[in-house]
């Protein structure tokens, strides 16, 4: 195995583990974003007096427990699974907005969470920004658009486009003069920075999120469910604008979403999440054409099928289980078509970019199942 | 098709406001047939959850039915008395509602629910409204429903409760069910049980569904056909095989192709630039003309009526055969 990424190891680390080469995997790209055993632990015990009388003990969510992936610069990284599955915890540790329990994200080599210096720090936080859910509730009302989309120049004491080494407080003239131009970018007027929020629709409202976001110069941009507060027609063009702006920018993404079209069509690999896990990565196209953890394959499954094609499906069972009392073994195991007596008390590490202990004896075990099932 | 269990014709809803009166729903007219399940898919705003409680008598002052008529098997149900209209609601149609937290009472237990339900719509006694109970949560597939019955509804997961509510709603065998965004709040995969579900119970109980939702996908995979909203309007409306593989309406176009697949990575989606009218401001003419790539001078002064292109209706001047206008107009049948 190679590592692909002399600038990743540069700083206070070594790789722990090798990089497998993907499919793609031909020239070496510059890694931007390590993650690595990342946790968050949620205490949801009821209060001390309650525990005392009906003798319970302390209650611990486990809202993502232990995962670890890395993210190329200028690729996107999709992030699907089902509610409860620790995607919106997972995207918030990433930025730095919740702190992890245990574990470390790494941007180009710099723990955030871990350096001593400053500037490092600030450098780091400068070059990632989020998008979120939604756009009605993530923009001030009471501000405008202008000032909105100038807040980060202005936290970050950025000139006019230049990070770093500019005098602290710019000329007005010059921030006003870059909202107007971040406003064009995303497909505004820059005259719309005279207004306020309320004036906008949802999906205008998620560009000038969008234009805030960009406005510290990101190479890095978590986006939680950007589109899933939209309607289809508003979504595509947000979804076009981001694939625009990426192309443009060589920006990288962390996609995070509930929605499988939407993953398929915007990220270059894919990470499906279970009740807090990582149950399986891939690149896009090979993840969709043969998954391999059996969850992987019921979501795949249950989408409803727009081309009304007729395919082959398993029919699904049951529901996420409780986090907080997740099950035994594989997290996966009582919805599991395939289950055998192992995944009820091993849990199955994440190895060879996959959960499962099937998918380990067997690399390709899941799209021959499925191909016999089918014939 | 045989007589039309629901027909409404030029259904046409108003809201009263300080500056006049708004027009939320124009000329929205569509058969049902006994057993069919339409599905009626909009942006937000188009008017398709308002179609629903027009239907079914729920509109909220200061909205109000202004025109047109809605026949149930024939009979007017739009000019109803309230207490008349509440016999029907219930009884003959059915309503399942996005969020189920907020349709089951938190405080009563689920089979108390239903046996209260199936007392007020049916002859049965108490035991024998308890034992139908049971089988109705059997058919909407609730584990050892003897034990649950007796549950209250914080007990039962998203997925549990909206087939509690099914089971409501299917309680008194109403000919008509309304569904409106019965699977939005649930995850993909209980989604897709969800609809197994409906669509299972519309067919063996004869029941028409009316299946308002965002989603063209959870269409294509349930509905028989399809009626396409915009701004108020049906913009299409026909056989959901049809409409989505070779839709008419250039609205309906943009919309399918809006739509991310699982099929591949194209480069871009196709978009339709700008968003829908508010209602205050819908343009003269046809209310998608200022964002239709195929518009012209017609469309900008005169409105479409839907008209007929082989077995669809497509609210679109494209369509019109300027030869034979008069007879085309008469596609309400």
């Amino acid at each position: 195995m190679t590592s692909r990424s002399p600038e990743a190891l540069v700083g206070t680390r070594t790789s722990s583990r090798g990089d497998k080469m993907d499919a793609a995997g031909a020239e070496p790209r510059q890694r931007l974003v390590e993650v690595e055993h990342l946790r968050r632990i949620f205490d949801v015990s009821k209060p001390w007096i309650t525990r005392l009388l009906e003798h319970e003990p302390r209650r611990h969510l486990k809202a993502v427990d232990g995962l670890d992936f890395k993210i190329d610069r200028g690729e996107t990284l999709g992030i699907v699974g089902e509610s409860g599955s620790g995607k919106s915890t997972l995207a918030r540790m990433v930025v730095g907005l919740l702190r992890p329990s245990d574990g470390r994200v790494f941007i180009e080599g710099i723990d955030m969470a871990a350096t001593g210096d400053p500037a490092a720090r600030r450098d780091v936080r400068r070059r990632m920004q989020m998008i979120f859910q939604d756009p009605y509730a993530s923009l001030n009302p009471r501000w405008r658009v202008g000032d909105i989309v100038a807040e980060p120049i202005h936290a970050f004491g950025l000139g006019t486009g230049q990070p770093n080494g500019e005098p602290k407080k710019p000329p007005k003239g010059a921030i006003t003069a870059r909202a107007g131009e971040l406003l064009r970018l995303v497909g505004l007027d820059p005259a719309d920075a005279r207004k306020y929020p309320h004036e906008f629709s949802g999906g205008q409202r998620q560009r000038i999120a969008i234009a805030r976001a960009l406005a510290s110069n990101p190479d890095f941009i978590v986006c939680d469910e950007p589109t899933s507060a939209l309607d289809v027609s508003i979504q595509a063009q947000i979804l076009n604008l981001m694939r625009d702006l990426q192309e443009k920018l060589g920006l990288t993404y962390l996609l995070i979403t509930h929605n499988l079209a939407v993953v398929r069509h915007m990220a270059t690999r894919v990470g499906v999440m279970y009740l807090g896990r990582l149950v399986e990565i891939a690149p896009t196209a090979e993840l969709f054409a043969r998954p391999r953890h059996p969850y992987t394959r019921m979501l795949l499954d249950a989408v409803p099928d727009l081309a009304m094609s007729g395919r082959a499906r398993t029919p699904v069972g049951g529901e996420v289980p409780n986090p907080i009392d997740p099950p035994p073994g594989c997290p996966f195991h009582p919805r599991c078509p395939k289950v055998i007596a192992r995944c009820r008390t091993e849990v199955p590490q994440f190895v060879d970019d996959v959960a499962c202990h099937l998918a380990h004896d067997d690399r390709n075990w899941l799209a021959r199942e499925g191909a016999t099932a089918r014939g | 098709m045989n007589a039309p269990l629901l027909s409404v014709k030029d259904l046409r809803v108003e809201f009263a406001t300080r500056r006049g009166p708004l027009t939320a729903l124009d000329g929205v007219s569509f058969d049902l047939a006994p057993g069919e399940i339409l599905g009626v898919v909009g942006e937000s705003g188009a008017g398709k959850s308002l179609t629903g409680l027009a239907i079914i008598g729920l509109l909220d002052p200061p909205g109000r039915i202004a025109g047109g008529e809605i026949r149930l098997k024939g009979e007017r149900i739009d000019n109803l008395p309230p207490e008349a209209m509440r016999r029907i609601r219930g009884r003959r149609i059915g309503m399942i509602f996005q969020d189920p937290l907020t349709s089951l009472n938190p405080l009563l237990r689920v089979g108390d629910q239903l046996v209260e339900t199936i007392l007020t719509h049916t002859s049965l006694t108490p035991r024998g409204a308890r034992e139908r109970a049971i089988a109705l949560l059997t058919e909407v597939g609730i584990p050892a429903p003897e034990r649950r019955i007796d549950g209250y509804p914080h007990e039962f997961s998203g997925g549990m409760r909206q087939r509690v509510v099914i089971a409501l709603a299917l309680c008194a065998e109403p000919a008509l069910v309304i569904a409106d965004e019965p699977t939005t709040a649930l995850d993909v995969s209980v989604q897709a049980q969800i609809i197994a579900v409906l669509k299972r119970l519309a067919r063996e109980h004869h029941a028409a569904v009316i299946l308002i939702t965002h989603d063209m996908g959870v269409i294509a995979e349930t509905a028989d056909r399809v009626a396409v909203m915009y701004a108020g309007r049906i913009a299409e409306i026909g056989r959901v095989g049809e409409v989505v593989r070779d839709p008419l309406h250039p609205y309906a176009r943009g919309l399918m192709a809006a739509i991310p697949t699982l099929e591949g990575r194209a480069t871009r989606l196709a978009q339709i630039p700008g968003a829908m009218p508010r209602l205050s401001a819908i343009p003269p003419g046809c209310a998608f003309n200022p964002r239709c790539p195929n518009v012209f001078d017609r469309c900008r002064i005169e409105r479409p009526p839907p008209l007929a292109v082989g077995e669809r209706r497509a609210a679109c001047w494209l369509y019109d055969r300027g030869d034979a206008p008069a007879p085309l107009r008469e596609v309400v049948s």
